[in-house]
């Protein structure tokens, strides 16, 4: 009863956040709504029996992504006192496109029968999710392909940035 | 595991508690007078009208630390299921890390050799 | 005489057993337990800083050769004991300036964000032995101090992103360049911890959580077996709380306050509060992590004593911290940068590629003692080539520049 009552609340919080980010006329604000949108993740992944990534949530799109956008802005001149308009003339194409996007979802959502395993999440989740990261036979390759891909991404952003 | 997040989430809650207590008491209190005037409220530079913008641009420079950290960030969160399994870990599994270290080292490297990382 | 051994947990008891006489179900008793437990934890810190402005004061100003807050003049209590009392009343009562063109909301809640997330950060740390000792032993243990710290950047932008001033916006930025940088070093050195506990504690056991990486201290803290990360550590963690050397979001002679010049009254002194328990927190951190926490002697029969011995750590750090403070100029910003990316990052690369792989090859039947030794050794020899590696490089530096040139600029 209690998981349901949090998990209403951490839903909501999420979704009003996420309606405040593309309704939000300031910049500024839309990217600190978008931090409480994340906020409202982490809860429901606490929710969920997954501390980890619930940490991982404030970590890397708290501390990290969020900061990223907010330094995008401040390098961008006159974003605090220009109100940008919310739409632009393609408006109608890309909200039936939303519409169509979320039609799609939902029946996909609804077609899939979602595998359920009646057990509690143990406590060495985390070390086995270690062990197969490494684990030639499960995910050992995707892991070291992870850090190639981080490379080219630091790669590619130097070049973008110094390229004037 | 949730019981544990229950105290997480009333240690929460006192210290919002303690932030609204610190924030909102002086703002009850209001044991001096507010006294506004344009001088008083202008924006502090040091004595003098503040002169333009204060949201001024600035260079590029600060994005590529911030994308640097952004990598390594995302580098720490795949290492730490890897060192907490460490000791059920055989020995190439380590080495495995260690590789994926070592290209992240390289990409380090190769920043740093392109001279993102100078200050100009 | 048994009921000082284990004070703290036996008060609980206590409590707890008051409650359930008086009528209470017991999980009903037992949520109250834990509000209880949520308002002693949330209030330590604040309590710790407190008497640290205090003692604060009295050290830095023992190191500049004053006296400090003393009885004389205006009655300060003995020893000026009673002056932190003194400043939060000031600091509550003062005249809050509202300065134009703020950006409200943001503006307000940064302060706000400041406190929480340092009171949020002791959740998982352990007071004392046993589980009844910390307020929740979370399996992502320090991962989750981690997420927290990087809550106080937000309010750092928010702060100075708001002010509209702009100082603010520079220590905004600075803020950015360096705490995001030094949370890199600092995450690196705990994952050459996490590793050396994991092969400490065994297959039982969780690595992460505070509560087992002081358990793993049993034979030796971890300042002698890895003295390299506790430098690491220390140095990346003073960064990441505005301390000197690193303490360019305030910089008075060139940002007046960075972030916090706009805040007056009680706003700034929670943003002051913010600083000191970030202190706090990571004196707590590296007493928990590299000081053996709550170990000392006599703890084995009087398990109170443990929460004696951690605080008296804390103590111990935040008077290394007040040293830092009062000793040590400001690094200039390329200087603070080029120490993190060119020193602090590849030196803990490296450590923690060679001690993981060391820690891996000694046999899994070896002592404590031997693996201390060995994980001592590879400490040193990393310490010593990466001096020499400063030492060929300054040579060369040298070399390059004709002696008399003068001071080279922006080295």
């Amino acid at each position: 009863m209690t998981q349901l009552v949090l998990f209403v609340i951490f839903g909501a919080i999420t979704l009003a956040a996420a309606i405040a980010v593309v309704t939000a006329r300031n910049l500024f604000h839309a990217v600190l709504w978008l931090l409480l949108a994340f906020f409202g993740v982490a809860g429901l992944y606490v929710l969920l029996e997954a501390p980890f990534f619930a940490a991982a949530q404030l970590f890397i799109y708290m501390g990290a992504i969020g900061v990223l956008i907010i330094y995008a802005l401040m390098l961008t001149r006159g974003v605090m006192r220009q109100q940008v308009p919310l739409v632009n003339d393609q408006w109608a194409l890309v909200a039936v496109l939303a519409v169509a996007l979320l039609a799609v979802l939902s029946w996909l959502f609804l077609q899939h029968t979602w595998p359920t395993v009646d057990q509690a999440v143990g406590p060495d989740s985390l070390r086995t999710l270690g062990e197969a990261l490494v684990d030639p036979g499960r995910y050992g390759f995707p892991f070291e392909v992870a850090s190639v891909l981080l490379v080219m991404a630091l790669i590619g952003a130097v070049t973008i940035v110094r390229e004037r | 595991m949730l019981e544990q997040f229950t105290f997480v989430g009333f240690l929460f809650l006192v210290a919002l508690f303690l932030g609204l207590f610190m924030f909102g008491v002086p703002w009850l209190l209001r044991l001096r007078p507010r006294k506004s005037s344009s001088y008083k409220s202008d924006p502090y530079e040091c004595g003098l009208r503040p002169h333009g913008e204060a949201w001024v641009q600035f260079k590029a420079q600060y994005y590529i630390f911030a994308l640097v950290f952004l990598v390594f960030d995302v580098e720490a969160v795949f290492l730490f299921p890897w060192a907490l399994a460490y000791h059920h870990l055989a020995f190439y599994a380590v080495l495995e890390g260690v590789i994926f270290i070592l290209l992240l080292t390289a990409a380090l490297i190769y920043v740093w050799r392109k001279g993102a990382l100078e200050w100009m | 005489m048994d009921f000082l051994r284990n004070a703290i947990v036996e008060i609980g008891l206590w409590i707890e057993g008051l409650l359930i006489n008086a009528g209470l179900a017991e999980p009903a008793a037992d949520v109250i337990m834990t509000v209880v437990g949520a308002f002693v934890v949330g209030f330590t810190p604040l309590m710790i800083v407190v008497f640290l402005i205090w003692m604060y004061r009295k050290v830095s100003a023992r190191i500049g050769g004053r006296m400090g807050p003393n009885s004389s003049g205006t009655w300060a209590g003995p020893w000026g004991l009673v002056q932190p009392i003194a400043d939060v009343i000031k600091m509550f009562t003062k005249e809050d300036i509202r300065p134009q063109g703020i950006d409200v909301i943001p503006y307000n809640l940064a302060p706000i964000i400041i406190v929480v997330a340092a009171v949020m950060i002791w959740a998982v740390m352990p007071f004392g032995p046993g589980a009844e000792m910390v307020g929740a032993d979370l399996n992502i243990g320090i991962f989750y101090v981690l997420a927290f710290s990087s809550a106080a950047l937000i309010a750092f932008l928010m702060a100075g992103w708001s002010s509209n001033n702009k100082y603010a916006v520079v220590g905004a930025f600075r803020a950015v360049a360096q705490l995001l940088g030094y949370e890199i070093p600092q995450l690196l050195s705990i994952l050459i911890v996490v590793m050396v506990v994991s092969s400490f504690v065994g297959p039982q056991g969780n690595p992460l959580s505070l509560q087992s990486i002081v358990e793993a201290q049993e034979g030796m803290i971890f300042l002698v077996v890895l003295p390299l990360p506790a430098l690491v550590f220390w140095l990346a963690s003073l960064a990441e709380i505005n301390a000197r050397p690193f303490e360019l979001l305030e910089a008075e002679s060139e940002l007046v306050a960075g972030v916090q010049i706009e805040y007056s009254a009680m706003k700034w002194g929670m943003f002051y509060v913010g600083e000191f328990m970030g202190s706090v927190a990571v004196s707590a951190l590296f007493a928990t992590i590299f000081l053996g926490g709550w170990r000392g002697p006599w703890v084995d029969t009087a398990p109170v004593l443990g929460t004696v011995w951690f605080l008296l750590k804390i103590l111990f750090m935040l008077n290394v911290w007040t040293f830092f403070q009062m000793t040590l100029p400001r690094l200039r910003i390329d200087q603070m940068l080029a120490f993190n990316w060119k020193f602090l990052v590849p030196l803990s690369l490296f450590a923690i590629c060679v001690i993981g792989v060391v820690n891996k090859l000694i046999p899994e039947g070896a002592t404590s003692w031997l693996r201390s030794g060995i994980l001592l050794a590879t400490n040193v020899v990393i310490l010593l080539l990466a001096w020499a590696v400063l030492a060929i490089g300054k040579r060369r530096r040298e070399l390059r520049a004709p002696a008399g040139a003068g001071v080279e600029v922006g080295a």
